[in-house]
């Protein structure tokens, strides 16, 4: 059955034009709120200051970002120690200067079996988790990087008083509407009332003067609706139209019961493929391995997100910022951070220490596509079969801020793709004999999925 | 008009009858009970409900589940939080291990689904018992048995393992010095580990014996084989390599001697070059191998010892004096002459629980140089040592035993003298029982050790000499359970673990230079000399000096012609009962499985029951009666068995075609009460009759009051001369006659001309040249019956347990049935001739009539039907909805969502392979089985629909498989090698009598097979064109 996708939809016209105009009306005032972030984030980036000892910060960063950011971060314990100056800590605490510093990083295993004390209380801490040696970089390199350490990090402060500014601001501009609202309906009323009496005025004039109203003349016409009503032939088509119309909805409106197209539950963890498969181009693949090979596509299990979210503990956002709608929608950088700290809490990883507690609490995702039990799909058979796209039936996963059920899995929409889609033969060689013969049969180049016998119903039904 | 009469009943005709008087008054005869739904005045006029309530009720209750039913359930789906590497979620895993519970041992392999076993297959890479029968396909659903304990027991109540742990030991201490023996009363293991580990047991607490118990005994063929050979063990057979196979009441198809055999009788089975083996029987009840005889002679007990003596005698040529009638000393004569001309070909073996009887086939065997028996090659699958038992009951009621440690055993079920065993538990100051299930003997123990099924374990076992086999767990243990070889580490104060004592005693005197890992993936390890048997842990059950030295004098008496002789002079007087396993049950461990619990016996076809099979002959002098009553049901009398004193009240009677007259046969297992579902507690239980072990026994047989109500699927027995239903042919025909001649196609008119069935049709043929055409094949040669594919079927496919009730209402829902038919005359051949000559209306009618009762000794055939898969389905084109169709593949497709239960698909196939949903079977309060509690529903297969109620199902040639084979080609990007296409019946006949495959392949073997001349189709009159065929029966009558 095909489903009749439209039908319903004018009936709903009115309310989307309304729940638009509010939306839009909404994002009028959500984009004043958004330039002020900006201009706080421009002051944050002016504002960083740039003294050096003698490295350069700016490579720095980026040197340290290539190749320590896996393991380091600047001020928390990661796989490695916290490196914010690191180059003064060592000297002023271990007495230990720059030159242990170029060797420990260009080769950190010799200096622990040539027995350097310090060397071998760091590798003990840290769960005897060898540094990665570094020959290729340069001492000069390695001095940017120290400068980069060594620079204080971007204050807080100045963030949390850009929040305070946008809040004031959106505050003062809440009032100054409620104002102009409150002058507006005044006017407004004024005029009524003047109307209201001017009216007044002209009908007691024109009672004085004897002039009768037009109004009292017309009395005999037949209403329209009567004139309707005493039309049965009028009465009888327009009925027959009404329940027909009322039955081709109501038809719509029964067929789309048990399609959950744009189903978009809320999630225990917000997880955004938008960022996951659209920013950072995260091969679908890498988490829903299974795809390739069962029938289910698998929700990745906790162990594949600590593949990255063991390095990646915070949310640093896009470069260019959040957007306007993210801001909007509350999807801050802190939101986002607070969700990876979710993932820690489930999987039980514990921060601090670097490693994990044992005390993991599953997550419970809501199932977004629910396929009948008497329908059977294998999601190997098309993906690594077939090479088909997971957008084909899951859509835009990489713009998916919240996940939703793109296509409507209806046996109509299988069929359809069925019918249409040519089996994709090249390079298999369970397909050549059968393709051959078949190709033959029908006369044609290629052949659909339905011509391969994808239409029987024991195909999917078993 | 106002003067006719009509008559209503014969009765009628006396005026005066007063049931006819009162018919005439009451339109009912009996008070139709409108009061009781309607209620009393008062109560409805007190009623605070009126019509008006009601209606709102009704509206309300309509309105709120229209609602509901527009919302869709949240469904959660929780991932790993760490994911086992090997587990991906859809993918089944396989693991090989074996299955050694004390009565089936075999290497088999367990699928499992995201971790949880789903399946028994058998492990094809085993030399030995690589077979799993219908007990072992079905011991997957016992793993999730939900009266399973979940934990151990002290006294009844929930306790600790390490309170258990600490009074044991205590106990096990203190009796070090009081002289007292703690002693192990356990299965049999076969385990090279355990016997290793009961030994180091022996040594930290001295005094330790070790019992081994067998719930049904081998003990004689033990004691005989080691009185000839000197081992404790039994000999192999290989059956494939006789061609004259004469059996004394060994039912060797079935559990004798461990069982096993069949896969090589059946390959022996196959015509093949003009030869097959030859099968005479000798035997009383009807056995499943004496179904599949080529000729069976039914004699009582005594008759076939004087028998076994009479040919001992002439194949000795030494002159034995036997009193035989003389039919039966004519069959022996037969026999001999045939014996003789086959010479090393030729294997005797007997099912008598007779030392001398066994010594003597031991003897012929030998005599013959059979090479279908290996003495060498020692089967360890049967240990039980009836005398260490009776001994220990003695023991236990003087005193003398201090601990009573027993696994794998329920003695207080299986003894027959169980109430001298409970008196002396009372005596015994440490009693633990291990057990998966509360039962009979638990219910004694002070202790009960919750312990794992076997898929929970680790083990080993080494199934015949040299022939080695690991137990490993393919799930964690779903409770709080400790299996037993773990508890004795433990007890003996060892912090290893059984996993790593088998990997240690494994590398240091099995495998060698071999590898464990590989050993553990193929489950089984074969070693190649057996020189070095030596130093290999003899599975050695010589209990103690006493009862060595009681086998020795034992020896001395079971000296041949002593022997001999003894049989020679059995008398049999008055009624003999036979005990003997049944097909589906065995020793009754499993009593609590549905899904063998609603398995037919292959003979009788009676579900849910035992038993007691009489002959005609007793039966009629008895007044014992079968009858189908008006719903359809078989009811048969109840009787009562006495012997020795003890009374079984209220067996019922099956009257059994070929049951030896003055014989009853009656099977074990059944009769169980403690720890089981109410629905579970079927039938009676045989080992109260089972005194001094022994399988035969003198009876008293007399009719009790009463009928009871089976669950038997087939009622009607005979084949009334349908020839083109089962086709049969003798070797002799088969070998010079052409196939048009034995296997003859059906004719039809058309157009007033005989033309052959296969070549009319009413619809034009698709091509089914392209892609794949499934083809099964089925050789009534090769199928003796078993019923292992029915119970494969019933797991692969989700086929629910109906239940008693339903079963009787034939509303079964195999998909697969073996149909058993018996022939009405001596011979198929004769009924078919029979029928032929019939004539004239009441000719006919007298002539069908008689057909309908099976001969006294009839012959008897399997048939295996499931879904022909016709290509030109008389179901498809009677549905309504288009819910059954056919796929190009060749497979009749079902769709149950589709299926609106009109039934019409049902009634217009001509093999009634469709089965009806009249329940829902799963959420059902109304049943209680595995689809109704969480436990038993981890069994399901996910790959295939659980069915609703109103939907019609029916074999699917199991398609998920087959689409499965198909998409791992493709992934892999390569053609299908011929056997991968298999089913779950395919894949259970190790016999080879299922054969699954592509006939568009030309190179397969089904497509081989269909060229076979034997090929036939069932009912290929109809012309329905099945995707199943047949290979026709071919019985070996070459008389010598």
């Amino acid at each position: 059955m095909k489903k009749v996708l439209y039908r319903h939809q004018i009936s709903k016209l009115f309310t989307c034009t309304l729940v638009v105009y509010l939306l839009l009306s909404y994002s009028i005032f959500a984009q004043e709120e958004n330039q002020d972030q900006n201009a706080v984030a421009d002051t944050e980036v002016t504002t960083e200051p740039s003294d050096s000892g003698s490295g350069d910060v700016a490579k720095g960063k980026q040197l340290f970002n290539q190749n320590c950011a896996a393991c380091h971060a600047l001020n928390r314990k990661m796989t490695g120690p916290a490196l914010a100056n690191v180059e003064s800590r060592l000297a002023e605490d271990e007495g230990l200067d720059k030159e242990w510093l170029y060797t420990w990083i260009k080769n950190s295993a010799g200096m622990i079996s040539s027995g350097d004390a310090y060397a071998n209380k760091v590798y003990a801490e840290y769960n005897q988790a060898a540094m990665t040696a570094f020959p290729t970089l340069s001492n000069a390199d390695i001095d940017d990087i120290l400068a980069y350490t060594a620079a204080p990090p971007p204050a807080p402060v100045a963030a949390a008083a850009a929040t305070a500014t946008s809040e004031g601001g959106s505050d003062s501009s809440g009032i100054t509407n409620e104002i102009i609202l409150g002058a507006l309906v005044l006017v407004f009323a004024l005029l009524v009332m003047m109307l209201f009496l001017v009216n007044n005025t002209l009908q007691r004039i024109a009672e004085a003067n004897g002039v009768v109203l037009e109004k009292d003349k017309a009395v005999k016409r037949i209403p329209l609706w009567k004139a309707f009503a005493h039309n049965q032939f009028l009465v009888l088509v327009s009925s027959i139209f009404l329940l027909l119309a009322s039955a081709y909805f109501a038809y719509g409106w029964v067929m789309q019961i048990g399609i959950d197209q744009g189903y978009a539950p809320i999630q225990p963890i917000h997880y955004s493929h938008k960022i996951h498969a659209g920013d950072n181009k995260i091969e679908c693949k890498y988490c829903h391995s299974s795809a390739r090979v069962s029938k289910h596509s698998g929700i990745p299990s906790l162990n594949v997100c600590m593949n990255c979210h063991k390095s990646i503990y915070e949310y640093k956002g896009n470069p260019e910022g959040p957007s306007a709608e993210d801001l909007a929608n509350g999807y801050t950088n802190e939101f986002y951070t607070g969700e990876i700290k979710k993932l820690y809490k489930a999987v039980g990883w514990d921060e601090e220490n670097q490693q994990y507690t044992g005390d993991s609490q599953p997550v419970e995702w809501v199932r977004i596509h629910n396929l009948p039990d008497l329908a059977y799909f294998n999601h190997s058979q098309h993906v690594s079969v077939a090479g088909i796209e997971c957008q084909t039936c899951h859509g835009p996963v990489e713009e998916m801020e919240i996940m939703y059920q793109f296509s409507t899995l209806t046996m109509g929409w299988c069929i359809n793709c069925h019918r249409e889609t040519n089996v994709k033969v090249e390079d298999n060689a369970y397909y050549t004999k059968i393709h051959e013969e078949l190709s033959k049969k029908y006369g044609v180049e290629n052949l659909t999925a339905a011509q391969m016998g994808g239409l029987e119903c024991g195909k999917c039904h078993y | 008009m106002a003067s006719k009469k009509y008559w209503k009943s014969e009765a009628e005709l006396n005026p005066n009858d007063s049931i006819v008087e009162a018919l005439r008054q009451n339109e009912f005869p009996e008070e139709i009970p409108v009061d009781e739904f309607l209620g009393d005045k008062e109560n409805l006029s007190a009623s605070t409900t009126n019509r008006r309530d009601f209606l709102k009720y009704v509206g309300f209750s309509t309105a709120a589940a229209s609602l509901a039913a527009c919302e869709g359930p949240v469904r959660k789906s929780i991932p790993y939080v760490i994911k086992p590497e090997q587990i991906i979620p859809g993918v089944a895993n396989y693991y090989a291990t074996t299955i050694a519970d004390g009565f089936d041992f075999a290497s088999i392999l367990i699928k499992t689904r995201e971790g949880r076993p789903i399946k028994v297959e058998n492990n094809k890479d085993a030399k030995s018992n690589g077979n799993a029968n219908a007990r072992i396909q079905a011991s997957v659903l016992s793993l999730y048995d939900s009266t399973r304990l979940q934990g151990p027991l002290s006294n009844g109540e929930p306790a600790d393992w390490s309170e258990i742990d600490t009074v044991v030991k205590n106990k096990l201490n203190g009796l070090k010095d009081t002289g007292k023996q703690v002693v192990l009363l356990t299965q049999t293991y076969a385990s090279p580990s355990t016997t290793k580990l009961i030994n180091d047991f022996k040594e930290v607490y001295g005094n330790v014996k070790h019992i081994v118990y067998d719930a049904i005994s081998e003990d004689a063929a033990l004691s005989a084989f080691e009185a000839k050979f000197g081992e404790r063990a039994l000999p192999t057979y290989d059956f494939e390599k006789a061609e004259i196979i004469v059996s004394f009441g060994a039912d060797f198809l079935a559990d004798w001697q461990g069982g096993g055999y069949d896969s090589g009788y059946s390959k022996g089975r196959i015509p093949k070059n003009g030869k097959m083996s030859r099968h005479i029987q000798f035997e009383s009840n009807m056995s499943l191998t004496g179904a599949n005889a080529d000729k069976r002679i039914a004699i009582k007990p005594s008759e076939q010892k004087k028998a076994l003596a009479s040919l001992f005698g002439k194949l000795n040529n030494s002159s034995i004096n036997v009193d035989l009638s003389d039919n039966v000393s004519r069959a022996v004569e037969d026999v001999a002459t045939e014996i003789k001309k086959a010479g090393n070909k030729a294997v005797v073996v007997t099912g008598l629980d007779d030392v001398n009887a066994q010594a003597v086939t031991l003897s012929i065997n030998e005599m013959l140089a059979s090479n279908a028996f290996n003495p060498s090659a020692t089967r360890y699958i049967r240990q039980g040592n009836n005398q260490a038992v009776n001994r220990l009951i003695q023991d236990m009621n003087s005193g003398n035993i201090g601990a009573l440690i027993m696994d794998g055993v329920n003695p207080m079920y299986t003894l027959p003298n169980a109430s001298d065993f409970s008196e002396g538990v009372a005596k015994v100051d440490l009693t633990v029982t291990f057990s998966t299930n509360w039962n009979e003997t638990t219910e004694i123990t002070e202790f009960t050790a919750a312990t794992n099924h076997f898929l929970e374990s680790w083990g080993d076992a080494e199934l015949i000499k040299g022939h080695y086999s690991l137990i490993q767990p393919t799930i964690k243990q779903l409770f709080d359970t400790r299996q037993f070889q773990q508890s004795l580490l433990q007890w003996m104060g060892s912090d290893l673990n059984y996993y790593d004592y088998i990997k240690e005693t494994w590398s240091s005197v099995i495998l060698g230079d071999a590898s464990w890992n590989k050993a553990l993936h193929d489950g089984v390890f074969v070693l190649e000399s057996n020189t070095e048997g030596e130093d290999i842990i003899a599975i050695e059950n010589a209990t103690d000096q006493e009862i060595a030295d009681q086998a020795m004098s034992d020896n001395a008496m079971t000296s041949i012609s002593s022997a001999v002789g003894a049989l020679a002079n059995s008398v049999g007087e008055g009624m003999e009962l036979i005990l003997y396993p049944k097909i589906g049950m065995g020793d009754g461990q499993q009593a609590n499985n549905p899904w063998l619990q609603e398995f037919p016996d292959p003979i009788t076809r009676v579900s849910w029951d035992n038993y007691v099979t009489v002959s005609k002959a007793d039966a009629t002098s008895l007044g014992l009666i079968n009858e189908n009553v008006a719903n359809g049901g078989l009811n048969g009398s109840y009787s009562k068995l006495t012997v020795n004193g003890i009374s079984l009240e209220n067996v019922p009677v099956i009257i059994q075609p070929g049951q030896a007259a003055g014989t009853v046969g009656l099977s074990f297992g059944y009769g169980r009460q403690v720890g089981m579902k109410t629905e579970m507690q079927t039938g009676v239980n045989a080992y109260k009759l089972y005194q001094g072990f022994n399988t035969i026994q003198n009876v008293t047989l007399e009719r009790a009051s009463g009928m009871h109500e089976f669950a038997c699927i087939q009622l009607h027995n005979t084949l009334m001369g349908r020839g083109d239903i089962i086709k049969e042919t003798t070797l002799e025909i088969f070998n010079t006659k052409d196939h048009s001649e034995w296997n003859h196609v059906p004719h039809v008119s058309l157009n007033h001309q005989e033309v052959p069935a296969t070549t009319v049709d009413l619809w034009d043929s698709f091509d089914r040249s392209i892609g794949h055409h499934f083809n099964m094949s089925i050789d009534l040669n090769a199928c003796t019956g078993c019923g292992a594919c029915v119970i494969a079927c019933h797991a692969e496919n989700n086929v629910p347990v109906v239940g008693k009730e339903e079963v009787r209402k034939s509303r079964d829902m195999h998909w697969l049935r073996i149909d058993r038919y018996y022939s009405s005359e001596d011979t198929f051949d004769q009924d078919n001739t029979k029928k032929d000559e019939l004539s004239g209306p009441s000719g006919t009618k007298s002539g069908f009539e008689e057909m309908e009762i099976a001969a006294v000794n009839p012959q008897v055939a399997f048939q295996p039907v499931m879904c022909q898969h016709c290509n030109h389905a008389p179901c498809e084109t009677v549905c309504p909805v288009a819910a059954t169709t056919h796929s190009r593949q060749g497979q009749n497709h079902m769709a149950y969502n589709r299926c609106v239960g009109t039934r019409y698909c049902a009634n217009n196939c001509p093999y009634k392979v469709r089965r009806f949903n009249w329940f829902l079977s799963n959420n059902n309060d109304e049943f209680d089985y595995h689809f109704n509690n969480d436990l038993g529903k981890m069994v399901i297969n996910p790959d295939v629909t659980v069915r609703s109620r109103g939907v019609i199902e029916k074999c699917s040639l199991c398609i998920q498989m087959t689409q499965k084979t198909i998409l791992d080609a493709k992934r892999e990007g390569r053609e299908i090698i011929d056997g991968e296409f298999q089913t779950a019946c395919s894949n259970a006949c190790s016999n080879g009598a299922i054969v699954f495959g592509d006939s568009n392949d030309k190179e397969s073997q089904v497509t081989e097979l269909k060229k076979n001349d034997r090929m036939y189709h069932l009912l290929e009159s109809v012309g329905t064109k099945p995707n199943v065929f047949y290979h026709v029966k071919v019985r070996n009558t070459n008389e010598a």
